[in-house]
């Protein structure tokens, strides 16, 4: 078992800067997940860890040990690829069992610990079969089970379920919680994909530029985005941002769109205070507005442009003054396209960004 | 409107194939016509109108052929030439077509338009210095002078082969070897090499039927340690028609059925390293 740490990791491509001085601490046992959109440098930093790429600064240790310098075998890694990359030359049984006989393991540990990774990922009826017999997501299970037959301290994963179709993504990765529930083992999990880091991890890593914007625990991430990029790239619809104006009145701050006035939770008034007049941004999530049947506190005039019913709720597209919001309401709901609605502010849901930096105002930091 | 197009796409279809079979009896007839030769009466190859059917079928000429002095020999010599060749140039040509699959470098381009440009270089030009260069290495009228230039004329193509073949194993392959327990080495002797073995055996038929035909360097390197093809050619002039015939089918048959056998690999062949 072991813990990772990443210590001003840089790491350049021609001219581009994969990792920006990245630092990041991993926690033994945790489920880590680097989420960012492509480019972004995630790959880069598990490829680091794995030893695949060289740093050209910082170190990266695993549990007490400076792994810098070491070549990928001698870290005590196993690692899943985006590609599986299962040896297409060998059966299902000698796939997994690969890792172990370079290790020289007694022929009955390798057999026992094959039969047993085997079963847990439910390839028990396809040792013999080679992997061009298998469907997608069996080779994807091969990959898997290849990887933690290796009782290793730490797994990697680089994107392992972008290409399972849907039904099976969402299948493995339910699996994939349950399995690192039952082996523990430190885990390091790339992904674009929001709904799977969210679903996942311990905690999330959202990377941006090289950088990372924000590590939390998947619901911080969610409600409390540290800035505009990480609440735009998280969610589905993602959050809106309407553009206000911050005004003391009496002491008492409010943001001024368009003819309304929205104020803040108790906790930021005094952080907004010092903003009197300067341009701010209300980061709300689609289902933290709702629809209110007339004027009242915290609340906007808007037109309901697209009425979308999915099933279990109702995706509203609408026109704020001159922007897009998307607002998330009960499938029962009545509203048609062309009506104007009164919009609804949780206060308490608001994230208020500063205009211009795109950063979150925070009462606490 | 649909009719004219459907009439345009059978013109297409009838074009196409008058162009495959007319391009396929040209190679095929003389070889037909070869063969047919070699295996008949020293009577029949003279005989007029010709014969286009086995008719006058006999070994007889093929025999004289075989027994005359200096073939067995040369075919003996051909064949260890052809040997020493393919592993000379798949030990030094194999490693150059890994780097230029798998690294990125400086120049790589330039190296791989290199190799082409440098199989445009007639070889003729190069007799007079080859052959004087041999004679001080002491390498003239040997088959390990013929051997070293083969292997000098086989190196860019079975570089520039062995590069397709390698870019065609995923290098997440490669990595995943290494992140369980392989340095590079076994990484690639375990995963790599059992992958592409079929492609490098047909890089090395290719390269063997390479010098098994060539004549040129052959001829100009040697005067009595002669490969078949330069035996075959110094002796052409003063011999019999049969005799022509049977050393032309003698020389043609590997080469056929070698390029038989690996014709699935040699449509990839070429410039394929783009990744």
């Amino acid at each position: 078992m072991a813990g990772i740490q990443f210590q001003s990791i840089r790491k350049i491509f021609g001219k581009t800067i994969a990792a920006n001085d990245v630092s990041l601490e991993i926690k033994n046992g945790e489920f880590m997940v680097l989420l960012g959109p492509s480019g972004c440098g995630k790959t880069t930093l598990l490829r680091c860890l794995a030893g695949l790429e060289r740093v050209d600064g910082g170190r990266v240790f695993i549990g007490d040990r400076d792994v810098t310098d070491l070549a990928p075998r001698d870290r005590k890694i196993a690692m899943v690829f985006q590609s599986y990359a299962v040896f297409p030359h060998l059966t299902v049984f000698d796939n997994i069992a690969f890792g172990l006989q370079m290790q020289n393991r007694p022929r009955d540990e390798i057999k026992r610990r094959v039969e047993e990774s085997a079963r847990m990922l439910e390839l028990s009826d396809y040792l013999k079969r080679y992997p061009a017999q298998l469907s997608g997501g069996q080779r994807q299970r091969v990959a898997v089970a290849r990887a933690i037959v290796m009782q290793a301290a730490v797994l990697l994963m680089d994107e392992p379920l972008s290409n399972l179709d849907a039904l099976l993504r969402l299948q493995m990765r339910a699996e994939l919680k349950r399995l690192h529930s039952d082996i523990k083992a430190t885990t390091i999990y790339v992904t674009h994909d929001q709904v799977e880091a969210l679903s996942l991890g311990d905690r999330i890593a959202v990377m941006q530029n090289g950088r990372i914007v924000q590590c939390d625990a998947p619901m911080n991430i969610y409600d409390y985005p540290a800035n505009k990029f990480v609440g735009g790239f998280i969610g589905t619809p993602p959050m809106n941002f309407l553009p206000g104006v911050v005004r003391v009145n009496d002491g008492k701050p409010v943001a001024v769109v368009g003819e309304s006035q929205i104020a803040p939770s108790a906790a930021l008034a005094s952080a907004l205070s010092a903003k009197n007049g300067q341009p701010i941004l209300l980061g709300i999530r689609p289902e933290n507005l709702a629809l209110a049947p007339s004027q009242q506190a915290n609340t906007i005039r808007a037109r309901v442009r697209v009425v979308e019913p999915l099933g279990s709720h109702k995706l509203l597209t609408m026109q704020v003054g001159s922007e897009i919001s998307k607002v998330s309401v009960a499938p029962d709901q009545r509203v048609a396209p062309d009506e104007d609605v009164w919009l609804h502010f949780d206060p308490e849901k608001i994230r208020w960004m500063d205009a211009a930096s795109g950063e979150a105002i925070s009462s606490i930091v | 409107m649909k009719s004219s197009l459907s009439r345009r796409h059978i013109f297409n279809q009838i074009f196409l194939y008058s162009a495959a079979i007319l391009l396929a009896l040209w190679t095929l007839a003389p070889l037909y016509l070869i063969a047919l030769a070699a295996f008949s009466t020293k009577e029949a190859v003279f005989q007029w109108p010709k014969l286009f059917l086995p008719t006058a079928f006999s070994t007889e000429t093929m025999a004289f052929f075989v027994s005359s002095t200096g073939v067995l020999d040369s075919v003996w010599n051909s064949v260890v030439v052809a040997l020493v060749t393919v592993a000379a140039s798949l030990i030094l040509g194999a490693p150059g077509g890994y780097a230029l699959a798998r690294f990125r470098f400086r120049g790589r381009d330039a190296i791989q338009l290199g190799f082409l440009v440098s199989k445009m270089f007639p070889t003729a030009i190069l007799s007079v210095p080859l052959a004087v260069a041999f004679l001080q290495m002491d390498l003239y009228d040997t088959i390990w002078g013929v051997a070293l230039m083969h292997t000098a004329m086989a190196l860019p193509f079975v570089i520039i082969v062995t590069a397709g073949i390698f870019v065609g194993v995923p290098r997440d392959l490669e990595e995943a070897a290494q992140t369980l327990g392989c340095n590079r080495l076994q990484a690639f002797l375990r995963v790599v090499a059992p992958l592409t073995i079929p492609g490098l055996a047909a890089a090395a038929i290719f390269t063997f039927v390479l010098s098994w035909n060539e004549v040129f360097a052959a001829t100009i390197l040697t005067l009595r340690n002669r490969t078949l093809p330069a035996q075959v050619l110094s002796g052409l002039s003063g011999s019999p028609l049969y005799y022509r015939y049977a050393g032309g089918f003698f020389m043609i048959l590997p080469a056929v059925v070698f390029i038989f056998a690996i014709r699935k690999y040699l449509l990839n062949m070429w410039g394929n390293i783009v990744r």
